[in-house]
């Protein structure tokens, strides 16, 4: 691991969607976001919600697949099923807790690579995901440059920016300050930092959103109620969203994962690695890239994504890269965004042809 | 032929894609819907890429596969590396950069070749418009008044010419079209073409 430290034995937890052709040149990896998990378009087995990227990955979606073969695992760090720090130590026979070594993108990166060598996969067709997906996307792009024939980083950044790193830092300090964390250990006594993880969870939230969203769906309405309590219940319907938004997030993720996986996208500089100039990742990659953002998106902003689009550009890589109009924020690489559909369908299909992939049956 | 395998497809787009030669890297500067990018792959199997300043036509450009990204011609030419092109290719976007000349020179260090066409504001309409009617010209392929206009630097066939020299680019073809997109006659002296030419097409290389 880039700690230097060696984590063995790991497990990684997948899921996959479709057929593997014989060439085995159709395989899309899809790299999850912070919180996400491997569980991209079937029902959660915990939430029972459905799949976090349904609008674009599923039959007849953009990623098709009735047409390509989709994989999906969930990062090392995680608490889906990869080992993270809820697992066991096999040297102490207990969870790892903090002594998990700290996880960074080219660690998962490296981790899904295995998990692509043991499914017997030379090339991926595609590397998609958005915000911390995205940087996998980018990770693998600058790794293994001639594994990926196409690339879609969407909402996110070659590097994470200070901005960011502060609202994790407030996030980690939210959970380590929650008297049941007890230094991480919280698992052998029985006990969840729920209170720190959910405050966590909400102020991370605020962060995917946009103030038009905001007060487009919440404004300053009244949570149940005709007039303000004078008290500090959630009186605002922003609030009482929040809090649920919080109490529910704890339900599915462990306190110790949010703590590794902020903490591996607070360490991602994809520059560092190439003294500093970003093209340098990038040069001579025969990879084709579609870089998309939003317009609202304040936590991943535009200006990321031109930064990796120069760079792309000054190693000769061919690139796309659209700014999608949206009020809808960060999230909006979740959600059912019109322009988002239709440039990855043309993006794909255009890719797919040139990789001698059949074509979509009816095309859009 | 180009016309008969590609109906519907502009004149000027057709005469540009008749100056590229087969399976080379191409960069449209200012590729507005991709409607040259796609003639580019389709009869030359290019690998095209383009810039385009207007975010709706790139969104439509991507979402029809082709390899476009958000970007001016004025600033973001300078982000790419020498000789990355063969052909830099600027469509009726020369008159509406803020530097031509700069642009002229960034397409010629990117690629080998540029070809660039341009409305002639030597074309005896728009001459007798001003001359004649004192008036600010407005012809088929000039269509907004002034004050809409995104064309801030006019040139007639004659001053590109001069600038071409200026550069010290080589001329390698040149095409005049009249207002029906039917192309002069290739022996006409260069007065014809500033005189009868609505828009010219031009094939340049770096002297080297």
């Amino acid at each position: 691991m880039d700690s230097g430290l060696l984590l063995s034995p790991f497990t990684i937890a997948y899921q996959t969607y479709g057929e593997l052709n014989a060439d085995r040149t159709n395989a899309v990896l899809i790299c999850h976001a912070l919180t996400g998990d491997q569980h991209v378009a079937n029902i959660h087995p915990v939430t029972g919600k459905a799949g976090w990227w349904q609008t674009m990955v599923g039959p007849g979606r953009p990623i098709d697949t009735e047409r390509y073969f989709v994989i999906c695992s969930n990062v090392v760090g995680g608490c889906m099923g990869s080992t993270g720090p809820a697992s066991t130590n096999p040297a102490t026979g207990k969870p790892y807790g903090l002594d998990m070594p700290v996880v960074t993108i080219r660690d998962m990166v490296r981790a899904q690579a295995l998990l692509i060598d043991h499914l017997g996969i030379d090339q991926l067709f595609c590397v998609a995901g958005g915000s911390m997906g995205g940087m996998q996307v980018l990770q693998w792009a600058a790794s293994f440059p001639e594994r990926v024939f196409a690339a879609m980083p969407i909402a996110t950044s070659a590097r994470h920016s200070s901005q960011n790193i502060a609202f994790h830092e407030v996030g980690r300090q939210a959970i380590m300050a929650d008297p049941n964390w007890r230094g991480g250990r919280y698992l052998e006594e029985g006990v969840r930092p729920e209170k720190g993880l959910a405050v966590a969870r909400m102020a991370a939230h605020i962060t995917y959103m946009s103030d038009d969203s905001l007060h487009r769906k919440f404004g300053r309405k009244l949570q149940n109620r005709a007039a303000p309590t004078f008290s500090f219940e959630a009186d605002f319907q922003i609030e009482s969203y929040l809090r649920h938004q919080g109490s529910t997030f704890v339900e599915r993720f462990d306190a110790n994962s949010y703590l590794y996986v902020t903490r591996a996208m607070d360490y991602f500089d994809l520059a560092a690695d190439y003294d500093g100039v970003l093209a340098r990742a990038f040069k001579g990659a025969s990879t084709r890239f579609c870089v998309a953002s939003f317009t609202s998106d304040w936590l991943f902003p535009t200006v990321d994504s031109r930064a990796i689009v120069h760079a792309l550009n000054a190693g000769g890589a061919s690139v796309s890269f659209v700014e999608i109009a949206t009020d809808k924020g960060h999230d909006a690489f979740l959600l059912d965004v019109p322009d988002l559909i239709s440039t990855t369908g043309g993006f794909l299909d255009a890719a797919a042809s040139a990789r001698g992939l059949p074509q979509r049956k009816t095309p859009s | 032929m180009a016309l008969i395998k590609a109906p519907g497809a502009r004149a000027d787009h057709l005469l540009i894609s008749d100056m590229v030669d087969p399976n080379t890297r191409v960069l449209d500067v200012g590729c507005g819907d991709g409607a040259l990018l796609r003639l580019l792959s389709v009869q030359r199997g290019v690998d095209a890429r383009g810039i385009e300043i207007s975010q709706a036509g790139v969104n439509d450009c991507v979402a029809k596969g082709l390899s476009v990204i958000q970007g001016d011609a004025d600033t973001d030419l300078a982000d790419y590396p020498d000789d990355v092109f063969d052909y830099v290719i600027l469509s009726q976007t020369l008159q509406a950069t803020r530097k031509p000349k700069v642009v002229l020179e960034h397409m010629l260090r990117i690629g080998r070749h540029a070809i660039v066409s341009f409305p002639n504001f030597g074309h005896w309409r728009i001459r007798t418009q001003l001359l004649l009617r004192g008036r600010m010209p407005v012809t088929g392929i000039l269509s907004n008044p002034w004050y809409e206009t995104q064309n801030i630097h006019f040139c007639t066939i004659r001053d590109f010419v001069e600038l071409v020299e200026t550069l010290g680019a080589s001329m390698d073809r040149a095409v005049a079209l009249d207002q029906f997109g039917t192309p002069l006659r290739f022996a006409a002296p260069w007065w014809v073409w500033n005189m009868f030419g609505e828009q010219a097409i031009f094939l340049l290389s770096r002297k080297s």
